[in-house]
């Protein structure tokens, strides 16, 4: 057994899994992984199930200690500068921390959550088939509470497998696609319409429970009290202020609020990854498409382990190369300089 | 109820989830057909659903779009939702211990006061209701029960709490609840139960279902401690008994 300790953390920083399912009928809501894509792609690099839980780390640094002998581990999520004793880490890579050696990640440039995955898993005690942190349930395993420094993960000592990086399609810049409902009716066309030709900005005071949205403020037809109804990943509800909560993933099970639009499944990730004060717009979109993008989605996960590449290997990633060039710039296959940049979100 | 049921609405929430919405107020006889809904689909499982959540008037089933589209799922939902409500079975009955009034129930004198009578005559009323579980919500444990006497049915708070005490019983509006965890609330809260309707280590860890059937009695502060202490080990210390 190898240890990985927590040397720094910020806050909003807890462990998180593919969350928790089965007892929202007693009010138990799923918590989980804000992105859940960038939480399978750092598992897939350690070998671990895509849902396994890993820590994920809110918008400040962290550093983290290999103890007791070496321990592998993968980032993916928000960007940041990551390095070893100040020889970088690329994200979307794994690494091999010796023991002693620390892992050290800066600010999320752009976006909000990094996942950091441990080879082998963080080892807890489940409830309801998760160690995802609740804290207001009192529930997540190793700690119930968001991490600290001075924390500890008690992890299997790393098998020595080479590194791996993993090629993401490029992230979309598109608006946010939404699905109208399930309370659009509480909303006339022209509030309809505001929601979804407006620039909405997510607050600074947003959380796991709930992204707050600013924008011109939506008004209701028959005010904003209705009896409470269930609620999901991305349920946009419009309290009696005007301004839509985004619900994420500590979510009230039940609200009393209308909501006008749902988040749809293959976006709750990059609407999560979203930064406070960017500028971006919603989209409506019909059922089949939703549910197409949905299922796309789900394969897209299942399939990552096909996306490992050998961490030696010239880091072509052919899809940001040619949305590069279709969008005209001029860039190198060879020269990675060129097309990294261009592939920034 | 009438033989022919008005069917549900069948409302889109997201491309994984479908509110079947059976009335926009709260309303027994929807909420009877919400559980009714819920049974039925425990009984004999649609392929593709994750997980269903019973609300006052509607049913909130979770699926996968992998396994099923939201046409046909709402197809079978429909069927099941049109079939004759099953004759009532019977209820489990929860006997519910609360301390009222004083530092357990810090609104008890003002809702007395706004209803022109006793603290003691709100506690008789309370008492003598017979509640339903009509849904379980907002955070665990939280039940939300409907048969409130409507001599105490009165508006939220102005200013909701920002923190009320693990094991409120409160009233707001038409409803009444048992709360499990300290959480926000704009209720009046009339006193506190030791009973976890929500504990983690224990079995079961969630004590109260949707359907299940609601009594108070009053104790004395001095016994609300000893059971606190008791439940906290542990220990149901509801009663269950025959409805």
């Amino acid at each position: 057994m190898s240890r990985l300790v927590i040397a720094s953390i910020g806050p909003a920083s807890s462990v998180q899994d593919g969350g928790r399912h089965g007892a929202q009928r007693y009010g138990l809501t799923v918590s989980g992984a804000m992105d859940r894509l960038s939480l399978a792609a750092a598992n897939t690099l350690v070998g671990n199930e895509p849902f396994a839980a890993v820590v994920e780390i809110g918008p400040f640094g962290a550093s983290f200690t290999a103890r007791d002998g070496a321990v592998r581990v993968a980032i993916s999520g928000a960007p940041r500068n990551a390095d070893i004793a100040g020889s970088p880490v690329a994200m979307d890579t794994s690494v091999t921390l010796k023991d002693g050696e620390t892992l050290t990640l800066g600010f999320a440039r752009g976006g909000a959550f990094t996942y950091l995955a441990i080879e082998g898993g963080i080892k807890g005690e489940q409830v309801f088939g998760s160690l995802a942190v609740n804290a207001r349930a009192g529930l997540g395993s190793p700690y119930p509470r968001p991490l600290q420094a001075g924390d500890e993960f008690a992890v299997d000592a790393a098998s020595g497998a080479p590194d791996l990086r993993i090629e993401l399609p490029k992230p979309s810049s598109g608006p946010i696609r939404v699905l109208l409902g399930p309370q659009d009716d509480e909303f006339d066309d022209a509030n309809k319409a505001l929601f979804l030709d407006s620039e909405w900005k997510i607050s600074a005071t947003s959380d796991r429970m709930g992204y707050r949205l600013e924008g011109p403020a939506i008004k209701h037809l028959h005010g904003h009290n209705i009896v409470s109804d269930g609620t999901v990943n991305g349920s946009i509800q419009v309290p009696g202020n005007g301004a839509p909560i985004a619900l994420m993933m500590d979510r009230g099970t039940s609200g009393g609020y209308p909501k006008i639009a749902t988040v749809i499944t293959a976006d709750v990730g990059r609407l999560a990854q979203t930064s406070a004060g960017t500028a971006f717009r919603f989209k409506a979109v019909s059922m089949a498409e939703a549910q197409d993008e949905a299922k796309k989605f789900a394969q897209l996960i299942r399939n990552l382990p096909d996306r490992l590449r050998s961490a030696d290997t010239v880091a072509l990633n052919i899809e940001a190369l040619s949305d590069a060039n279709v969008a005209g710039y001029a860039v190198s296959a060879v020269d990675a300089g060129t097309w990294q940049v261009a592939a920034e979100p | 109820m009438s033989a022919t049921l008005p069917p549900p609405r069948l409302l889109p929430s997201g491309d994984s989830a479908v509110t079947v919405e059976f009335s926009r107020t709260i309303d027994d006889d929807a909420n009877q057909r919400v559980l009714a809904l819920d049974k039925a689909l425990a009984a004999s499982p649609i392929d593709g659903i994750t997980e269903s959540v019973p609300t006052y008037r509607s049913l909130l089933v979770h699926y996968d779009p992998g396994k099923i589209g939201f046409d046909a799922l709402g197809e079978k939902l429909l069927a099941l939702a049109s079939q004759p409500l099953p004759p009532a079975t019977r209820a489990r009955r929860w006997r519910i211990p609360v301390a009222y009034g004083g530092e357990h129930g810090i609104d008890l004198e003002d809702v007395a006061k706004t209803l022109n009578t006793t603290p003691d005559d709100i506690v008789a009323r309370h008492v003598a209701g017979d509640y339903k579980v009509a849904m379980i919500g907002f955070t665990p444990g939280w039940s939300y029960l409907s048969g409130l006497d409507k001599s105490l049915q009165m508006s939220r708070r102005q200013n909701p709490r920002l923190l009320t005490p693990a094991g409120t019983i409160s009233i707001g509006g038409i409803q009444a609840g048992i709360q499990c965890l300290a959480a926000p609330s704009g209720w009046h809260l009339l006193g506190r139960t030791p009973v976890r309707t929500y504990q983690l280590h224990r079995n079961p860890t969630f004590l109260t279902e949707p359907g299940d059937r609601v009594t108070f009695f009053a104790i004395d502060h001095k016994t609300f401690e000893e059971q606190d202490r008791a439940a906290e080990a542990g220990e149901i210390i509801a009663e269950q008994v025959a409805a």
